[in-house]
């Protein structure tokens, strides 16, 4: 089924645009946030959407068509959430955002119980998780968002690529009673992909013996770029909990063994028990790359960032050739 | 913000018409689930104020323990919680056999109660300082569902609003003018630092009205309930005995 990326329709993955309008050129996967939960707040009244100031002047305008159900609880965060599990309680359907270490690291035992321990459903929706804002510092990073979701039970965990994957992901998410977390990102690849299915997308299949690289989310146009040439076949996911384990069986196929890599945007790793649960019964390898534990301490631009933690395209490319070569020794 | 619908008492006469145990039962009650001869109400701090608020004042049904128009109580101070399964039996919530398998793998009620395994319970409880954040969500989700009749208590020790939670909430709820939310602190002075002055203080500095009322007296804690505090959120600070002798 080659496809390759950087040509993937946009069309074909592409939400229905708010309001029947053309997204604004240049539109990040946050404004788009803005512009969908406007959307749902305008259309389902189940809808709200709970803030601690980030974001909250974008909401202004829908904050003054519905007072009720935007709700800016000001720099409180255990109070974001626990204030996201009382409006489920009563029946709400909760949008609860901001930045990623805010929303999941600080306030963590509140997800843990307000939110799991209740069992009642939410739609987090975080912004700036890896190193969107490397001038922002450590403080402002939250490589381990995902990590710290996985010692919890049930949560779907959505990281678009692209901002109409985004809206996308978002509908579904609101839509659905679960408790659900999208990881919005600054960083964004060129085209849309269809994700709807939650599924790991085929975009390219190599040969019975290649490398299967699955990339996640904003990793895929640096991942498409380095494995251009190389013998791979390459898997794309915006949903990565639930995992595709049926997906990547899927695609390992009659594979006696097999060699796995992950291009995660959060921390290295952070899949690898979810491969091997999903190769219980093939002997396999898997290359985790993705953001190291290391902390960086240096500011500087996203890039800079991708190249220090080897996940821009030359980096990403030396280690998969690299683990794909020593598959061959 | 303001609004009238929380500014006085409730006139219809609250909770199922006929429940089948009195306060004089509790002791019995709790009994079933400790193995004691008996217990006196200061055997748990929050008997009386749980009596009370029952009895006077939630508007409850234990044959509709989910019914949409019901009030909202919020056990925030889970552990210890024999008086409230005893006050759930008393007022027809549970069958009290339930009550003598306490604790036990099959048992639905545990040392810290479990709102999916408990009628009448609204919130899974014992990690301090969770209740008061909930149940603010809880009254802007019935205020935004139009549900403006429907009042939500919650309930903490004394010791409980140490937790820094609770001051998130205090401040974003007077500010905010959440008049249909209720605290009732139970203060047997178990806090490890502060006092009753400072925490009555911090609590109407946050703009709450604020009664305080003798834990162990029901026409006290009926009046303090009761008092109306229109387009403010209300709280209660019943003193009781301290958990530690002086």
């Amino acid at each position: 089924m080659p496809v390759p990326a950087a040509t993937a329709s946009a069309a074909t993955a592409s939400a229905p645009a708010v309001g029947g309008s053309a997204p604004p050129p240049g539109e990040s996967m946050r404004d788009r946030f803005v512009r969908v939960a406007s959307d749902l707040l305008d259309t389902d009244d189940r809808t709200a959407v709970v803030l601690a100031v980030i974001t909250a002047a974008a909401f202004e305008e829908a904050a003054r068509r519905h007072p009720d159900r935007v709700i800016d609880v000001g720099i409180r965060e255990q109070l974001l959430i626990g204030a996201g599990a009382g409006l489920a309680l009563a029946g709400m359907r909760p949008v609860v955002h901001t930045f990623a270490s805010f929303l999941v690291e600080r306030p963590f035992e509140q997800l843990k119980l307000d939110l799991q321990h209740q069992d009642v459903g939410a739609v987090l929706v975080s912004a700036n998780a890896s190193y969107d804002w490397p001038q922002g510092g450590f403080t402002h990073m939250a490589p381990g968002d995902v990590a710290l979701l996985d010692t919890l039970d049930g949560w779907g965990v959505h990281v678009p690529g692209h901002p109409d994957e985004a809206e996308l992901l978002l509908r579904r998410a609101v839509a659905g009673e679960g408790r659900e977390y999208v990881r919005l990102s600054e960083q964004s690849n060129r085209a849309a992909l269809p994700v709807a299915d939650g599924r790991l997308l085929p975009l390219r299949e190599g040969g019975p013996t290649a490398p299967v690289v699955v990339a996640v989310g904003p990793m895929l146009d640096p991942t498409a770029e380095a494995v251009a040439g190389l013998d791979v076949t390459l898997l794309y996911a915006a949903t990565v909990r639930p995992f595709d384990a049926v997906g990547l069986r899927a695609a390992v196929g009659a594979r006696p063994t097999a060699d796995v890599v992950l291009v995660e945007p959060y921390l290295a790793g952070t899949s690898t028990a979810r491969v091997a649960e999903a190769l219980s019964g093939t002997p396999h390898r898997t290359l985790a790359l993705g953001v190291p534990r290391a902390e960086l301490r240096r500011y500087g631009t996203r890039e800079e960032h991708a190249r220090a933690h080897g996940l821009d395209a030359a980096g990403l490319r030396g280690r998969i050739a690299a683990f794909a070569g020593a598959a061959r020794d | 913000m303001t609004a009238t619908a929380h500014d006085t008492a409730p006139t219809a006469p609250p909770g199922a018409a006929d429940p089948p145990f009195g306060y004089d039962d509790l002791p019995a009650l709790m009994a079933r689930m400790t193995g004691a001869d008996k217990h006196a109400p200061a055997a748990d701090s929050l008997t009386d104020a749980l009596w009370v608020l029952h009895q006077d004042v939630l508007r409850l049904d234990p044959a509709r323990p989910d019914a949409e128009d019901r009030d909202r109580f919020l056990l925030s101070r889970g552990h210890g919680p024999m008086s409230y399964y005893a006050v759930l039996a008393a007022r027809g919530f549970l069958d009290p056999a339930v009550l003598d398998g306490f604790g036990t793998f099959d048992s639905p009620l545990g040392h810290h109660p479990d709102r999916t395994l408990v009628p009448g319970v609204e919130i899974s409880s014992g990690s301090l300082g969770h209740g008061l954040p909930i149940g603010v969500g809880t009254a802007l989700g019935l205020r935004a569902r139009g549900l403006a009749e429907q009042r939500v208590w919650v309930m903490v020790g004394d010791a409980e609003l140490d937790e820094g939670s609770n001051h998130e909430a205090l401040e974003f709820a007077g500010a905010y003018g959440l008049d249909s939310l209720h605290l009732v602190v139970v203060d047997n002075s178990s806090a490890t630092w502060g006092d009753s002055r400072s925490r009555a203080e911090r609590i109407t500095a946050a703009g709450w009205s604020l009664a305080e009322a003798d834990g162990r007296d029901h026409a006290d804690l009926r009046r303090a309930y009761t008092l109306p505090h229109p387009g403010r959120p209300h709280a209660v600070l019943a003193r009781v005995e301290p958990k530690h002798a002086r």
